[in-house]
């Protein structure tokens, strides 16, 4: 049972905190401030929210039920909170003890009380003002002992005293003016932070780190895309490894049963792979690393040499003691962006090929191997150099990476799917030139196929029979943004261009509840529990990727609205008791 | 990034990029990313002439192709066709023949166009039918690098932003808020010169940066 924190200070302040290019705004600060320990972590406590999907195994499930099935229509706002910025807010509403941290794009972190949505204390890292972002956001910030831990897009890493808002230490990863950067919510494993790197669209070289968590000292780095004599170079060309892509953007899963994290990995620099022949490990992959040391203990790569922008960059939801055709293993599931649902499992070899089922509709595979997983690729639908090449899904995938859950009680997957949109894409021999996208493509040519009525899809799957139980359909919107699902009998998700956050029942699909917001929702959705309240929260801020989607609607002949209003709200609602 | 183009102008000494690119579609510049060597801590560079290299385009300045390998040539107007696709450059003080490379903010995208089709604020800035603009967009700052052929505008790669080069950069498709800031020209000596500084804003709004 959480307990609020008791808020001390009134007078505002403003101060300049540790290094050179931060601010902190103090309007109070937190006191009784709850660590956050490893045992903590392990053992994911039911009202917090201390993990980027809730728990290690990253399943996006809360195991609380006081909002459930039953009384969800009578959920109401109790507090929002304007964040001041605009673009794609994409974080989740981490909580600790009655106490919520919020990023939002431009480097900002919110600690609010998180019963009555009062401002605790805001900090500001102060980017540079030659920055380009590419991706303006946050999808989080990171909790371990009394400092949060912020991934910034001029690609620093930031230690924060959750206390206070100041700041404790701040590294510099690589270079922003290089086109690397970051937005991803780090995960900490036994006091060590770990990172990933963003940029693949500039041409970097992708990497796993991991950093103190009391100094800020680097302990180790693994790139993704392996280097001349190490496991794997023989799957790359030449110098091509050099710039090869291999991003990491999206938070990993940990197994603390075996000390193993999972990351997933972003797509083959620039897009045709025609421009980077051979399989290209461990690019659209997920691979299972040792945190203590960043060795590549396994890996799985869902398609060699990507050539449709198919990062398969969300890390896999590890469900322990899954059943399929007779045999059980703990499973590692993972919706791809290449539009196939991806089981795989742990095994003595480090990760071992279960199935793939297409979850949309894709014409880039023609089959996949029943042994290994290795799709068969059809040519005709593989991007190339020099002719267009139409494909689906599109270049955003059956799913992005926005998060799809699992609820353990029906046993369910919830994915946030997009189908029936495609692709065309033309590659084109491009220089590499520092610092500006290199894609090798003509790209954003997305289309919908002819007939069809819809493109979002909150699909749910079983997983022990690989067959989808229900699907709503989103008649004139994509759907981008993650899925919660609760012990309530309830799946939230957001993710629309009008505006709405949803609610549905978990076992059967049916729409229960929804409220339109101040702006799209492209946010993740938690649960918490204050004083024996329970507590829905959500960040309302359309931008980035959703928005790019969004123009590309427009030109059909749907004829949508581009314009989907910005602004960012932190929005908690509840049952009123 | 070994294999990779380095950003900046042999003027200044810094690793170089070349300009150029095949026929396509959508055009990518291929220059003018980043030189900021004189803006880190530690960095020997540190000095005056860093703060010129900062400094935005003067009046008086020339303009040199961003990540050109040959040394300190400025562009001459006549090299700049009609129907070209616009090339990214830096402005360099005509005396002492530093580039104006020390921000990224700085870069420019130069084109020919016809007068004819021009509309009157735009061509009163421009000289012989060259016009330039920041090469920064004002959505995210992403360089301003694509050019589409087929409609005549200037594109940005990132998130989409078009530009109308004949309208004073006004934003015709995507999400940036306002033109490209304009570069007033001249021509002396057969070469395009700097007229006055950047009109309007360079790059986004600040918010919160």
């Amino acid at each position: 049972m959480a307990t609020l924190n008791k808020i001390i200070g009134s007078v505002l302040a403003t101060a300049l905190a540790s290094g050179a290019c931060a601010t902190a705004t103090f309007a109070g600060e937190v006191t009784d401030y709850s660590p956050v320990t490893q045992q903590r972590l392990d053992n994911p406590e039911p009202g917090n929210w201390l993990l980027y999907r809730h728990g290690y195994n990253g399943q996006g499930f809360s195991p609380l039920k006081q909002i459930d099935a039953g009384n969800v229509k009578s959920l109401v706002p109790v507090w929002t909170f304007s964040t001041g910025v605009n673009e794609g807010h994409e974080a989740p509403p981490m909580v600790n003890n009655g106490t919520m941290f919020v990023a939002t794009p431009y480097g900002q972190v919110l600690a609010l009380n998180a019963k009555t949505g009062d401002l605790i204390w805001r900090y500001k890292h102060a980017l540079p003002e030659d920055l380009f972002q590419l991706h303006p956001t946050s999808r989080g910030v990171a909790l371990w002992g009394d400092k949060l831990f912020l991934a910034a897009t001029d690609d620093h890493l930031i230690a924060i005293d959750a206390k206070t808002g100041k700041e404790v230490w701040n590294t510099k990863v690589q270079d922003y003016q290089k086109g690397q950067y970051m937005t991803l919510e780090p995960l900490v494993v036994n006091g060590k932070v770990m990172i990933g790197g963003s940029g693949g669209e500039y041409g970097v070289r992708g990497y796993v780190a991991a950093f103190d968590a009391d100094s800020g000292k680097e302990l180790w780095r693994t790139y993704t895309v392996p280097a001349p004599g190490e496991p794997g170079s023989n799957t790359w060309s030449g110098d091509d490894w050099k710039n090869g892509g291999g991003s990491v953007w999206i938070t990993g899963t940990y197994d603390p049963k075996r000390n193993i994290a999972y990351w997933g990995v972003g797509n083959a620099a620039p897009w045709p792979g025609d421009q980077h022949p051979g399989d290209n490990l461990y690019t659209s992959s997920v691979i299972a690393l040792n945190p203590d040391n960043g060795k590549i203990i396994g890996f799985h790569q869902y398609h060699p040499n990507d050539s449709w922008d198919w990062d398969e960059i969300d890390s896999p939801i590890l469900i322990d003691n899954l059943s399929y055709k007779g045999q059980t293993f703990d499973g590692l599931v993972h919706p791809g962006r290449d539009g196939y649902l991806w089981v795989l499992k742990q095994d003595a070899e480090g990760i071992g090929f279960v199935y793939g089922e297409p979850f949309v509709g894709q014409n880039a595979f023609k089959s996949i191997d029943a042994k290994t997983g290795r799709p068969d690729v059809d040519p005709e639908h593989k991007p190339t150099t020099g002719k267009p090449v139409s494909f689906c899904p599109s270049l955003w995938g059956g799913k992005d990476w926005p998060s799809a859950s699992y609820n353990p009680d029906t046993k369910l997957l919830y994915i946030p799917a997009n189908n029936n949109m495609c692709e065309t894409i033309e590659g084109q021999k491009q220089k590499l030139v520092v610092g500006q996208l290199w894609l090798g493509a003509d790209a954003e040519h997305a289309k919908l196929l002819p007939g069809s009525d819809h493109i979002g899809e909150l699909q749910a799957w079983n997983v022990e029979t690989g067959k989808q139980v229900w699907m709503h359909p989103f008649e004139k919107s994509q759907l981008f943004a993650s899925t919660l699902t609760t012990a309530g009998d309830l799946v939230f998700v957001g993710g629309t261009n009008d505006r709405m956050f949803r609610a549905f029942d978990a076992k059967t699909g049916k729409l229960l509840w929804e409220q339109k917001t101040n702006s799209g929702i492209m946010g993740m959705p938690v649960a918490y529990e204050v004083d024996g309240q329970e507590y829905i929260a959500i960040q309302s801020g359309w931008g980035v990727d959703a928005q790019r989607i969004q123009g590309m609607l427009a030109d059909t002949d749907l004829k949508l609205n581009a314009d989907v209003p910005q602004g960012g709200v932190v929005w908690v609602f509840a049952v009123k008791r | 990034m070994d294999s990779a183009h380095k950003v900046g102008n042999g003027c200044n000494a810094i690793p170089q990029a070349r300009s150029g690119t095949g026929p396509a579609r959508r055009h990518l510049l291929q220059a003018g990313a980043i030189a900021m060597a004189g803006l880190q801590p530690g960095n020997a560079r540190a000095g005056s002439s860093d703060q010129d290299r900062m400094m935005r385009p003067r009046p008086g300045d020339l303009l040199v192709h961003a990540g050109d390998d040959r040394p300190c040539v400025a562009i001459d107007a006549a090299e700049i066709l009609p129907g070209d696709a616009p090339v990214i450059a830096w402005a360099m003080d005509p005396e002492t023949k530093l580039v104006r490379d020390g921000s990224r903010l700085n870069q420019i995208v130069l084109l020919r166009l016809d007068p004819a089709t021009m509309e009157p604020d735009t061509m009163a800035r421009s000289a012989g039918g060259l016009v330039a603009y920041s090469a920064i967009c004002t959505h995210a700052q992403c360089t301003v690098s694509g050019w589409i052929q087929d409609r005549q505008v200037l594109h940005c790669p990132c998130h989409q932003s078009e530009y109308d080069p004949r309208n004073g950069a006004g934003v015709v498709a995507g999400p940036a808020p306002r033109p490209l800031a304009a570069l007033p020209l001249k021509i002396a000596g057969g070469r395009p010169e700097v007229a006055e500084g950047f009109i309007g804003k360079v790059g986004m709004s600040q918010q919160n940066m």
